[in-house]
Order: C-alpha cells, then structure tokens, then sequence
C-alpha cells in the first residue's frame, strides 16, 4: 500500500506519492482527481467516496502532496487522487505546482471540483480555470448545510447549465449527495454523459489571435498536446513554470509518454 | 534541467516576439475577466435570505479569539487547560499500564524465561533490555498521547488553528518569517517531520527555510511525556497535593512557550543574517467554525496518531533496549561500557545542570526522543545500584520498590537537573526522522547541518547559563 510514504508523517491515513508522475494506475479503470479551493473539505469527499479514513483538518492548507484511494462503481475501479487545495491555476507555490501539474498532465478522467456553497464566487475563480483545461468535470457543491444555515440557496440547476457541467449539493461529512456525486462522476467517466464546458475567454482580440497562433504552434510541436490554449495563454503571460517546462523537453516527455492511457482497463 | 536549449521550431521565440507586442496589462485583464464571469454567475445562481443567527456567534467568538487584547490570553488558557487535562488524565491509565506491564509482566515473564531455562544473556537481551525499554515507552508515551492528540484533533476541526496563525501573523512578519509558520508549528506540535513537511505551504524559499530550520522549537510528541513525567515529579511535587496538577501544567507551558519565543528569536536572527529578507504577504482564509465530530476525531486522531508513533516508539525501542543492556553488561578493565561513559560525560554534563546519564541517554536515543525517559531510567537505576532481581547487572526497574522521584533523587538530581533536563529536552538537535525530512525537504546538506547544530547549541549554552545561575545564587 504505502508507495513513498513519508517517514514520521503522523497524519497520512493513506499512501502518498509526491513525485509528479509516477501514478500507478494498474488494475484501474478511470482516474479521478479531485481538485478546488483550500478548506472546502475536499478531503472529507475524499473519505466519503473511499470509505478510507484519512485525517482531515479545519484549516487551509491540510493536504500538501496527493493522497490516493479508490473506489469501486457497478464492475468499474475508480482510482481517487487528492490534491492540494489551490485558489487558482496561475501562480505555483510547490503544494499548487502539485494539484496543477497533476491536472495538465496526469489527464484524470474525471476532475471534482470541489466548491464552497458558502463561498461561491471564489469557488467559481477556479472551477473557471479548470474548465480552461479539462471539459470532463463534476462540480461538488459541498457544505450546503453550512450555507443553508447562513440562509443561502444556490440555484444548482441553473449553475450546472452556466458551468456546462453536472453540480451536485453535497454534505460530505454526514454522506448526504454522495451517491448522486458518485453517479454523476460514473456518466461522465464513461462518456454517457459528455459536457460542454464555459469556457472564458480572452477579451482582448488582439490577445486572442496570439494565443491562437501559439497554439496552432504548440499543437504543431506536439499533437498530442490537449491543452494547448491554456498553455499558449501561460506562456504568454509569461509563466516562468510553464516557460520551463518547454525549455527543458519536460512537456514533451509529458505530452509523449502520458501517465495513463485514457479509459483502458489494465 | 537543460535550460536555454531553443526549440528547434523557434516555439520560444515566437512566444517572446509576440509577448513584445501584446497590448499593456493584457494578463491582469484576463484574470479580472474570468473572476467577473465567476462573479456574475455566482450573483445570477445565489439567493441570500437575509443575516444568519450563526454569523453573529461566529463573529462574536472570532472577535474573542483573535483581537489584540485577548487573542494571545485566549490561546495560552486554551494550550493551558489541554496540558492540564493531559496531565491530570494521563497520571492514572499511566500508573495502571506500569503496574501490569513492569510490576506484574516483568516477574511473570521472567519465571516464565526460567521455567524453559532461557540463558541469563538471552532473557537479559529480550527481558531485561527490549521488553523493559518497550513497556516503559508504552506506559509513559500512551496515556498522554491519547489524551492530548484528540483534544488537539479536536481544536484542528473546529477550526483554530488558522485563527492561531491570525494571532501570530504580526509577531512573523516582524521577525522577517512568513505567517504561515503559525501552521506549521502547530503541526510541530504534533511531529516536526510532519511540521517541516508542511512548510510546503509557503510559497517564498526563504521564509520556508526559516520555517523548517526553526519547527524544532515546537515541542513534539515525542518530548512531551518527558516534560510532563519531569514536570510532574520535580515540579509538581513542590506543591500540596491540588495545586499539583496546576504546577507541572505552568511548568510545561513555560517551556512550550519557551520553545515559541525561541523560533521567533531564531527566525529573527535568521532573517537578519544568513537568510535576510522581508516577509512575503499572503491571504489566509479564517474557515468557519465547524462542530467537530468528536467519536470519529477520536477514530481518527487514535489510528493516525497514536498508534502511528506509538509503533514509531516501539520499534526504536526495542533495538534501543538492546543498546542499553549490552552497554550495561559489556565489561572492560573491570566496569561496563555504560559506567564508563556516564563517568566521562558526567563532567560536562553537570557544567551544564544535567548528568552523564541523562547524556548517555540522549547518544543512545538519537533516532527517537520518545525513549529517552525509559533511557535515563534505566541507565539511573544502574547507576545507583537500585536493582532487585536478577543476576545483579541486568537492568531491572521496580516501580513499587522505588518511586520514580526516589529512584531519581538517589541518582543525584536536583530541582536544577530536572530543570535543565526540561531545557535541555526542548533545546537540542532534530531526531533522525526529522533531519533525514529536512534533509529530503532542503535538498541541502548545509541547511540540514544549520538545523541540526543550531538548537543543540543554543540548548547547550543556555542550560550552562541556567546552571550557572544557579549556582551563584545557590551559593
């Protein structure tokens, strides 16, 4: 079980890896990332879809590095990997490298996002972003207990038609929606169900022709590349990660040799 | 990392001529366009029905918990009433466990070796050395640990530890670190391995690397029991009976807090010296307060814990225990191994308020200061000859025979040694788990070496300044 566990971590429950790649994805059907902003109890969804019992905590910040679990749904394992709780995709600091690379890269089927009922407009800040890079995505709307006590309502029907993407309300400490969520991530793991995700973007045409132009570049360089435009976006914007992920063929190893091979059984 | 090599398709050099021609602020604007749309969605698909009654408690509480003027006293009252509940609580299932496992076990086991006529060396190896030093970890380490991890838990989930790191934030920026330090000691708190693997929330490298050399000064799991066992004993004990239990909870904040005036002080010569700079700004969210779910918290913190350092504890215990008695048994030009060393070292020791023992203690228990106390016991209870069974140089320990406050007394400590112990068991190198992390977390030998040496020597110069007081004063 324990892949490189870190010695004298007393609150890793379940097995770390804290290497970027190097996912093992053997005797798994579909991936599933779970992804959103610090303290919206992404790991307490985490346990709830596991039955695993890793530590949570009420503060920002808990999970640093990936855990991983699974589950299991009709005949299908699903592999869950938790990542660091991010506010956005644009700035790195090693535990948001983390949950980004994670999310380029590592190509989940399905990524949760994870959101505050309480706290939705931040939320949102990111669930854009990702949306940006991935169409294959449940939106989790989590503690709606927490806003229904503050006196807040969201409209999730109407949020999944701006999303372009299923939300579901949970309680994930008491279990409530967790079967609706399960649901939701089975259809579009397997393509039952297939998105159309908002996707913003550039006000500025002048931007928009460039990164256009850096894109049909990139997808020249490497066609298995998926998110080109964001990565044209970044790279203008001058992302020195990014920036050096080019530089030192990292992204075309990434590209060429991706962790898994999308939906097939091993 | 081969940096600089050009794409041979020039990807790079377009991107650079095209960021040449990109309108002013384009990026800024971008993002205000995508938090817009995020703001416009969320104001279209949220209806808020007025104020909430538990905003108004919340706000209340957080106004207690994180102003000015209370902030800190509220803090300080509740570490205060967690050390006291661990002290008091922990004192009967401790007494009970070395009641059955040394008292009762050790005898019965020993019958039992002799009963199968085992050899002297070979029970003295498993008995007398590995499952002594074994049930001394178990009766001492557990009964704190199962009471301070849950309340500690429980504080987790009902979310103050960020509202910590809120009280502390100023004191950080000042001394140059990042306030997300307050977090990380926390976790300190519990394990510094896992403190200074949670310094990967800080973005700046600089503040991270203060972070991580300074996590030592949180007192851990592993230092706890040792200062609430001396604390008890020593400082305690000083008082009538009531007031006891208040007197080793002041003792053991004193030195906790030590320990937090301490990391400012370093962070602050850190930041003024080796690693200057000016702390970085970030945003912390202070989550709202979440009624903890006490029996899975207790599930929980048990599992992950506990039993985890628990296990930790026993593993380096065992081969520990081997350690002492071989010490402890191995002669040469006519006195043991372990004789000879508390001799060479009680010199220095005592320059600075300890004794050899409690050194010889510290060498054998480098990888773990969890075994510390059942080190020095044991080692103590050779010294002074307050031995009962056996061939008469194995390492037997009798609670009921010898109270621990006797035992200790007859190996010569005073009011100063225990004093000094305390100090010395906050102030003194990283154990091998925790070097070995910063280590895997630095990358860099010179950052490992600065925080492995720097704590010992503070530690040892200001046990040597305190015993030095002392003696003046004394006489």
């Amino acid at each position: 079980m324990s892949k490189s566990a870190q010695p004298g971590c007393a609150n890793c429950g379940a097995s770390l890896a804290h290497e970027q790649t190097g996912l093992s994805v053997q005797g798994w059907n579909y991936v599933v990332a779970l992804a959103g902003n610090p303290n919206t109890g992404k790991s307490t969804v985490f346990n709830a879809l596991t039955g695993l019992r890793q530590h949570t905590g009420n503060w920002p910040g808990k999970t640093i590095s990936r855990a991983e679990g699974g589950f299991r749904i009709g005949n299908d394992r699903y592999k869950l990997v938790d990542l660091p709780g991010t506010y956005s995709l644009l700035s790195a600091s090693p535990d948001e490298e983390v949950a980004r690379s994670f999310l380029l890269f590592g190509r989940p089927d399905v990524t949760v996002i994870v959101a505050d009922a309480t706290r939705l407009e931040r939320n949102l800040n990111l669930a854009l972003q990702v949306l940006q890079i991935t169409s294959r995505v449940v939106v989790c709307l989590n503690l709606v207990d927490e806003a229904r006590a503050h006196g807040i309502d969201v409209d999730t029907t109407g949020l999944a038609r701006d999303l372009g993407v299923p939300v579901i309300p949970t309680v994930a400490r008491d279990g409530e929606g967790i079967d609706a969520l399960l649901a939701a991530i089975r259809d579009v793991a397997t393509g039952s169900l297939v998105c159309s995700p908002r996707r913003v973007r550039h006000p500025n045409p002048a931007l928009r022709a460039a990164i256009d132009r850096i894109a049909g570049h990139l997808r020249k360089d490497y066609p298995h590349l998926q998110q080109a435009e964001w990565i044209a976006q970044r790279l203008l914007a001058g992302d020195t990660r990014i920036r050096q992920a080019v530089e030192s063929g990292e992204l075309a190893e990434l590209v060429d040799s991706p962790l898994r091979e999308t939906g097939v059984p091993a | 990392m081969s940096s600089g090599t050009e794409q041979p398709s020039g990807l790079l050099a377009e991107v650079d001529r095209m960021r040449w021609a990109m309108p002013p602020q384009a990026h800024d604007r971008w993002v205000e366009h995508l938090y817009a749309e995020a703001a416009g969605i969320a104001e279209h698909r949220v209806a808020a029905a007025g104020a909430s009654t538990r905003r108004a408690w919340e706000r209340r509480l957080d106004r207690w918990l994180t102003s000015r003027a209370t902030g800190v006293p509220a803090m300080l009252l509740i570490f205060a009433g967690v050390l006291w509940l661990t002290i008091v609580g922990a004192n009967y299932p401790s007494s009970f466990l070395a009641a059955n496992l040394i008292d009762r076990g050790l005898p019965f086991l020993k019958g039992l070796a002799d009963a199968v006529s085992l050899p002297w060396w070979l029970s003295g190896v498993l008995l007398d050395g590995m499952y002594l030093t074994t049930a001394w970890v178990v009766s001492v380490m557990l009964p704190p640990m199962a009471i301070f991890f849950p309340l500690f838990t429980i504080l987790e989930d009902f979310g103050y530890l960020p509202r910590v790191a809120f009280v502390l934030d100023n004191s950080f920026r000042k001394v140059g670190a990042h306030g997300k330090q307050a977090l990380t000691m926390c976790m300190g708190f519990g394990c510094n391995a896992a403190g200074v693997i949670a310094t990967r929330v800080i973005d700046s490298p600089r503040e991270r690397l203060i972070a991580i050399i300074t996590n030592n000064f949180a007192l851990c799991n592993g230092r706890w029991p040792t200062q609430i066992l001396i604390a008890t004993v020593f400082f305690g004990a000083l008082m009538p009976g009531p007031l006891q239990g208040l007197t080793a909870t002041a003792a053991v904040l004193t030195i906790a807090v030590l320990g937090v005036a301490l990391m400012f002080g370093t962070s602050a010569f850190l930041s003024r010296t080796v690693l200057k700079g000016v702390a970085s700004t970030f945003s912390l969210e202070l989550p709202p307060y979440r009624p903890p779910a006490i029996l899975r918290t207790l599930y929980t913190s048990l599992i992950d814990r506990t039993v985890f350092v628990l296990w930790r504890a026993v593993l380096f215990a065992m081969p520990a225990g081997l350690a002492i008695w071989l010490i402890s048994n191995i002669h040469v030009a006519g006195q043991s191994v372990a004789a000879w060393m508390i001799a060479g070292l009680d010199p220095v020791g005592l320059l600075i308020g300890l004794n050899g023992v409690i050194l010889v203690a510290y060498i054998v228990a480098i990888p773990a200061n969890e075994i510390v106390i059942p080190t020095i016991l044991m080692l103590t209870v050779l010294t002074t000859g307050m031995t009962e069974v056996g061939s008469g140089a194995g390492v037997i320990f009798e609670t009921q025979g010898a109270p621990l406050s006797a035992l200790l007394h007859a190996g010569g400590w005073t009011t100063l040694t225990a004093a000094c112990l305390m100090l010395f068991s906050l102030i003194h190198n990283p154990c091998s788990t925790t070097i070995y992390t910063i280590y895997k977390e630095t990358g860099s030998v010179r950052w490992t070496v600065w925080a492995t040496l720097l704590p010992i020597g503070i530690g040892v110069v200001l046990c040597a300044a305190v015993a030095a007081g002392w003696h003046l004063l004394a006489g």
